[in-house]
């Protein structure tokens, strides 16, 4: 039970119920003023895709806030240097405000490369840079010459728009960086870049191994555990593909563009797009041999896998979930792989998906579906109660509403420290499901999340 | 800087009005101001932060955010109902000239709404989340309290603080017999109960009617000794209303819990129970029982400097040397310490980042670390071990179940560290004691047999 939800007029656009009517859902707007939304901002945006890249120095010019709320905020892996792991910051006071922040940055920079040897160093900018107008390129090319290191600015000011042009912000920063190729050398050079996986829990390294299994080599990944070098020579792959197509669509676009390297949206979410993946990538690549050894391995791990799911499965008859992420394609892959356990999606929705991916997921949900864009905590529990869901998918904001509603709740966010990758993170994913919405817990409660 | 200490001004302002009584705070700024703000505060608390945001675009930041906010006005107020909004800025809306006080101020009178609305001013870039807490409390108190009659209810101004070390704080005040005003009072709103029903605005907080009357008090006690009067907002009631002021440290540590009583003693002219009197005498069985182990302790303590200096404070009167000490900007705390012989060693760094208290951490030897969460770098790099206290905790859960002041709570931190004194100590002793006594004799041995020939 909740409390009557006083619904905002405006934000009726952005919200469908399948087959009430003809879908027209609204997106890819900003968010309306004082509707609490989920969302972040565009400094978050390139923040989240850039941090990734292990190596380098990633120096946010703004106040103290945006730097602490971001310090490690990813829970991505590395192979190698942890130097990505800190938070560099120009610390803006009131002077630099008034005076401009130039100086302090050219300052900053020089200091940190003393301290720090690098090949690389992001430079975002936050909203107030973007107002008092301190000319980021121009600090960031002298101090390159300066210091023989590649500095590069990320266009990020957080009132330019939402996450979805942080996203944009963080590619056009990767393609100053990636070195011009020789387009036919490209194209034979038999390697894919893995577009969209910031290796959490070390997804990018399961997907690696997978497609080593099938013999293809990856370059580089965009940007889980990635390093200067590699990204460097991102050109000379033949393939792209896409996982998160949020972030990297655009990327890949440019890329194909730019070096004429095909791009295809992957996902490995869930076991039936782990293997179609798979397999598309087989045919990608000359299918023969590569799609013979994609096909064994898709058995094999099938064969593993599967006991432990129908197993799962078993427990979850009758239970619907809500859906709440980031991204449209993520929204995408977790109706089916919520299919795959059995359990029917009732509410979904997105902080940055576009038209063709609130489309798709229209076609996929079943009638009576609400789908919502941009959302708002009021919205999420009007809407998860209403259709009866006993479960929600979210990030860290929506955790505890979900468990004030006394609904089970699964972590897609980017500190999780599983794996929702591939044939594991199936296992893992359907685990995490059971742990939560059959948990004792609910028990003693109203008995939604339980059920 | 290299890994902030601290977080940004709006930040404080949030903790502050979520201790109002049905309040909603907006952010005046760009949207993801807010969003990073409530992921704090929801991993902290584990508890729904609704914060509005009036996610200022490029048009309003050219033109000017005033349509925004009113907007946000609207349809917080559409939405939640609050009893009280809170505005507080944000860089940019603070870099772009934004009037908020006017803008509340002429929305209020278009609307012809008695709710109040605190405005509190709070660049990122202006300070830490230290300050715009305090900040953001004297703002509320400078709205609301208007001349009224005498009454009895004690202010308490709160720093920030877990919900469980604010109940504790109630308890103390009901054991005294004395009624009270919190300001503000979060032990409620975000530490709500599991309920059959789901209230958007949780129940509990200051209510607005206390706060208006706080100038009719017989006396505010404030649990901030490190911030300067022009924010302190007991010092706004003293100068403005006339009410006796007794600025106390957080009670954490026995001394310090002492000054805590001696305040409610002095002004309820009663004595403490016999109750409190035993936990009093817990405590110090607690610290003889544990005083030779945390004698090894050298503490590296950050985080807000109110909690800071209740620490070092606790610290010093438990043997344990606090090699390094980091919070406030205005260098309150360095003179504000004691000058003990055992804190020779004493570094207090004022507006540091993490790297330098790392460093300061490792040159001076510390083995433990004593704050909130980003101090599991420390750990992590130097294999410092943490006890977890402050805000943000957003690595494990229950921050806000951390109970520390008090007798009881400051037995129960002491505890906590001293037991994490005990488990380093206890990690590598076999191996430690094998290296150093057994190993060496025989490389000595080695040695003079090599002589020998």
């Amino acid at each position: 039970m909740s409390e009557t939800t006083v619904a905002i007029s405006e934000r009726e656009q952005f919200i469908a119920t399948k087959g009430r009517r003809k879908n027209s859902l609204k997106c890819d707007a900003d968010s309306i003023a004082g509707c609490v939304s989920q969302r972040a901002c565009v400094y978050c945006g390139a923040r989240v895709v850039l941090n990734p890249v292990t190596d380098a120095i990633h120096l946010v010019h703004g106040p103290v806030g945006c730097a602490s709320y971001t310090w490690d905020i990813r829970g991505s892996l590395s192979s190698g240097s942890e130097l990505y792991r800190n938070s560099f910051c120009t610390d803006l006071r009131e002077q630099d405000i008034i005076f401009g922040g130039e100086k302090k940055l050219a300052k900053t920079i020089d200091e940190l490369v003393a301290k720090h040897p690098a090949k690389l160093m992001f430079v975002y900018s936050t909203c107030i840079v973007g107002v008092i107008g301190d000319d980021l390129a121009a600090v960031c090319k002298a101090a390159a010459l300066r210091n023989n290191l590649e500095v590069i600015p990320v266009e990020s000011s957080g009132f330019i728009g939402n996450k979805s042009a942080g996203y944009r912000a963080a590619c056009e920063a990767l393609l100053k960086l990636i070195a011009p190729v020789d387009r036919a050398q490209a194209a034979a050079s038999r390697t894919i870049n893995y577009l969209g996986d910031f290796n959490l829990a070390g997804e990018a390294w399961i997907i690696r191994d997978y497609l080593a299994q099938m013999g293809v080599q990856i370059n580089t990944v965009f940007t889980g555990d990635s390093t200067s070098a590699t990204l460097k020579g991102a050109a000379n792959a033949s393939l792209n593909i896409v996982q998160c197509a949020g972030s990297m669509n655009y990327l890949a676009a440019q890329l194909q563009e730019l070096y004429g390297i095909p791009y295809m949206q992957v996902s490995f979410l869930g076991i039936e797009d782990t293997a179609k993946s798979l397999r598309s990538i087989a045919a990608a690549m000359g299918g023969g041999a590569i799609r013979a050894k994609a096909e064994v391995l898709i058995r094999r791990e099938t064969d593993r896998v599967l006991p432990y799911i129908n197993k799962f499965r078993e427990k979850f008859i009758g239970k619907k979930a809500a859906v709440y992420v980031g991204g449209g394609f993520k929204a995408i892959s977790l109706i089916k792989q919520f299919r795959e356990i059995g359990i029917e999606v009732v509410m979904i929705g997105t902080q940055t998906g576009r038209r063709e991916e609130y489309d798709t997921i229209h076609e996929l949900v079943a009638e009576g579906t609400v789908i919502l864009d941009d959302a708002n905590p009021a919205e999420l529990e009007r809407f998860m109660t209403s259709q009866g869901a006993h479960l929600l998918v979210g990030g860290v904001k929506e955790r505890p509403l979900a468990y004030k509603l006394g609904l089970a709740f699964i972590d897609h966010n980017h500190d999780r420290k599983h794996p929702l990758s591939g044939y594991d993170g199936a296992v893992n994913f359907a685990q995490e499901v059971y742990s939560t919405l059959c948990s004792p817990v609910w028990k003693y409660t109203a008995g939604k999340g339980g059920g | 800087m290299e890994n902030p200490c601290h977080m940004c001004m709006p930040m404080g302002g949030i903790l502050a009005l979520k201790g109002i009584e049905k309040s909603m705070v907006i952010v005046h700024g760009s949207q993801g101001c807010s969003t990073y703000m409530r992921r704090h505060i929801a991993e902290h608390f584990n508890e729904p932060v609704d914060v509005g945001s009036s996610s200022l675009n490029e048009k309003g930041t050219v033109y000017g955010g005033a349509a925004n906010l009113r907007t946000a006005l609207d349809n917080i107020r559409r939405v939640y109902q609050p009893k009280l909004v809170g505005v507080v800025t944000t860089c940019l809306a603070e870099t772009i000239g934004e009037d908020v006080a006017r803008i509340v101020k002429e929305y209020r009178q278009d609307n012809g709404i008695d709710m109040p609305i605190v405005a509190a001013s709070t660049p990122g870039y202006g300070g830490s989340h230290n300050e715009g807490y305090w900040l953001t409390v004297r703002r509320i108190v400078e709205t609301l309290a208007t001349t009224t009659e005498r009454h009895n209810k004690v202010n308490v101004i709160i720093p920030s603080m877990s919900p469980a070390d604010i109940r504790e704080l109630k308890r103390f005040l009901a054991a005294m017999g004395l009624d009270y005003t919190l300001c503000p009072d979060i032990s409620d709103t975000m530490d709500q109960p599991y309920l059959p029903v789901y209230s958007k605005v949780p129940a509990g907080g200051t209510p607005v009617a206390d706060l208006c009357r706080m100038s009719g008090a017989p006396a505010t006690i404030e649990l901030g000794v490190t911030i300067d009067g022009g924010v302190s907002p007991g010092k706004y009631l003293e100068d403005t209303f006339g009410v006796p002021l007794y600025r106390v440290p957080i009670p954490i540590g026995i001394e310090n819990t002492d000054a805590f009583m001696a305040a409610l003693e002095s002004i309820s002219g009663k004595k403490r129970p016999a109750a409190i009197e035993l936990e009093r005498g817990r405590l110090l069985d607690a610290m003889i029982d544990s005083h030779k182990y945390n004698f090894a302790g050298r503490a590296a303590i950050f985080g807000d400097p109110e909690l800071v200096y209740a620490v070092t404070q606790a610290c010093l009167e438990n043997g344990i040397r606090p090699i390094v000490v980091t919070g406030d900007k205005n260098g309150n705390l360095s003179r504000l310490l004691p000058d003990n012989e055992m804190t020779s060693e004493t570094i207090v760094l004022s507006d540091p980042d993490f790297n330098l208290v790392q460093e300061r951490a490792g040159t001076g030897a510390a083995n433990i670390a004593i704050g909130h969460s980003d101090g599991r770098f420390l750990t992590e790099r130097d294999g410092i071990p943490l006890v977890r206290l402050g805000f943000p905790i957003h690595d494990r859960v229950g921050g806000q179940r951390l109970l520390s002041v008090g007798y009881t709570g400051t037995a129960l931190f002491l505890d906590r560290i001293t037991n994490t004194l005990l488990e380093d100590k206890y990690r590598d002793y076999r191996k430690n004691m094998f290296n150093k006594y057994f190993q060496q004799p025989k490389n000595e041995r080695q040695r003079k047999g090599v002589a020998a020939l």
